[in-house]
Formats: structure tokens, C-alpha cells, sequence
């Protein structure tokens, strides 16, 4: 009983068992962890160097520290965290570092008025997505919406809400106050959120 | 001062209760803004109607796919690890 539901339940290596094997120099290891991560790690380079071939570069230059540093992997964080490192530490270039959050009460711009009511209120569309059909078309759609972000604010949102790593981490990643993370995820969130708008509502 | 006043301190406007749900979301709204945005959100449909579309936003980005591995970026990256494993001071 017991074995059966082990066997059941564990089709698929964990991250660590590949890691282990990849340390032994197992190819289909390595093969496995790209198949698994590569998708994301594009995405996060992408997101990162905008999408030309140096995010493709990028990544390439990840995997290749991967092997060669993977002695060195302690398992202190996941895998995943420590292949985003390896690419955020690579690509940390000027262009990102000047990118600042900017003050918190940019967050809330003119669509208010004097009195600090709505200029024009939302239309209303959010019930539409009780729909799963209409769920999935938004969740495609607000993947295309990201390159439109800054840079600084798409990598917050990419980690945070699209591979859901918790605060701390994303704040030793982008190396990040908790402060100017907030703003930044705030403000994508803010602009995702128009950008999907003027699609779902024609205007 | 008086009571308008005092009222119109405990009481938000919309451009308030907008810059007050970036920290409502994250669950880390002091107790006091939460009852105050949460009593806003209850008379202001289209303060409502904002968050209902920043979750919406927010649970569409958590089930966004990446794109699907290319078999030949695959191989790309098999090759760069066999060369390595042929001459690691190579790479």
C-alpha cells in the first residue's frame, strides 16, 4: 500500500534528485532541468534585456554556471531561485540599475479629480473573468501585455506574481529595498491592469 | 473642526483608497487603514470594481505559461553542456 502510493505519487524527479545527478555528470539530468526551467529563465532574461538575443545569450551563460558551479549549490534556496540569481547577477547591468522606483505618490495618477474622487470610474469588467474561458484568454494575454513594463517593474512582477517567489527572496534577487519593491509591483500591477482594460472594454 | 472635519479624516477618498490597496493585497495594511479602505470599498462600486480587476490582473499573471521550449534551443543547450563535459576549461 504504502509503496504503491510512493511510486503513485513520485512520477517525476524533484529538483534536488536532478541536481544530484547533474553533479555526477548525468546529460539527461541536465536535459530534464532545462526542459523544466529554461521557458522561465527566457522569460526572466527577457524580462530583464529586453527579447533580443542576448536574453538567449543570457541564459546559455546561466546554464554553463550552472554546470560548473552546481558543486558549489547548497540547496539553501530552491533551484529555481538559484538559476535567477545566476542570471539577475549576469545581466545586472546599468541600464537596470537606473531604473529607480520613483517616490510612492507617483503610484496614484490624474484620474482623479480636485476632490480626490474618480474622473472616470473603471468600467466594470472583472466578473467577466469568472468565466474560465475568458480566465485563460486573459492569463495569455497579460503574458504578451509584459514587454510594455519597464524593465524594473516587469522583473518584480515576473518574479513576484507570475512565478510567485515570496518578497524576501525577489528583494535579495533585484537586490531591492521592501520598499521600492512594493512600489514597483504596485505600478505594474497598476499598468497591467489599464493595459487589459482597453483590450476587454472596446473603446 | 468639529465633526467634518473629523469625519473627512476617518473617511477616504477614492485617490486614498487606491494608493491604500497595493499594501491591502500584500495582506500588510495596518489594522486601522484596513477598516477604514474596507468600509470605503463597501459604499464606492467603483473602488470595488478596481481591486475585483487588480486581482483579476494578479491571478492571470500567476497562470500565465511560458512559452514552450524550442526542441532546437533544447538541443542548443545539450551541445554547450556536452562541450563543457568534453573541456571544462574551455566554456
Amino acid at each position: 500500500m504504502a509503496a504503491a502510493f510512493v511510486l503513485a505519487s513520485a512520477p517525476v524527479d524533484e529538483d534536488g534528485v536532478l541536481v544530484d545527478r547533474l553533479r555526477a555528470g548525468d546529460e539527461g539530468a541536465f536535459a530534464e532541468l532545462v526542459r523544466r526551467y529554461q521557458p522561465r529563465l527566457l522569460r526572466l532574461a527577457e524580462g530583464t534585456v529586453g527579447r533580443n538575443a542576448g536574453a538567449q545569450e543570457g541564459t546559455q551563460d546561466t546554464w554553463l554556471a550552472v554546470v560548473r558551479g552546481v558543486d558549489r549549490f547548497e540547496g539553501r534556496s530552491s533551484f529555481k531561485t538559484w538559476l535567477f540569481h545566476i542570471l539577475l547577477n549576469r545581466a545586472r547591468s546599468a541600464q537596470y540599475r537606473e531604473q529607480r522606483a520613483g517616490r510612492p505618490d507617483d503610484m496614484v495618477d490624474e484620474r482623479f479629480d480636485a476632490g480626490g474622487a474618480w474622473a472616470s470610474p473603471p468600467e466594470p469588467w472583472a466578473d467577466r473573468a469568472d468565466d474560465r474561458l475568458v480566465a485563460a484568454q486573459l492569463a495569455d494575454r497579460v503574458q504578451n501585455l509584459l514587454p510594455q513594463l519597464p524593465y524594473a517593474q516587469r522583473q518584480v512582477i515576473v518574479l513576484r506574481d507570475v512565478e510567485g517567489l515570496p518578497p524576501s527572496e525577489v528583494a535579495l534577487l533585484l537586490g531591492l529595498t521592501d520598499g521600492n519593491q512594493r512600489v514597483l509591483l504596485h505600478r505594474g500591477r497598476a499598468r497591467l491592469r489599464h493595459l487589459l482594460a482597453e483590450e476587454v472594454v472596446p473603446s | 473642526m468639529n465633526l467634518r472635519w473629523w469625519r473627512r479624516r476617518r473617511s477616504l477618498v477614492c485617490r486614498q483608497a487606491v494608493a491604500l490597496m497595493a499594501d491591502y493585497l500584500e495582506g500588510r495594511l495596518e489594522a486601522r487603514d484596513r477598516v477604514r479602505l474596507e468600509r470605503h470599498l463597501a459604499d464606492c462600486p467603483h473602488c470595488s470594481e478596481y481591486l475585483a480587476q487588480l486581482r483579476v490582473t494578479i491571478d492571470a499573471l500567476g497562470r500565465a505559461e511560458p512559452s514552450a521550449l524550442q526542441d532546437e534551443a533544447l538541443d542548443e543547450l545539450v551541445a554547450l553542456y556536452r562541450g563543457w563535459r568534453a573541456d571544462p576549461t574551455d566554456a
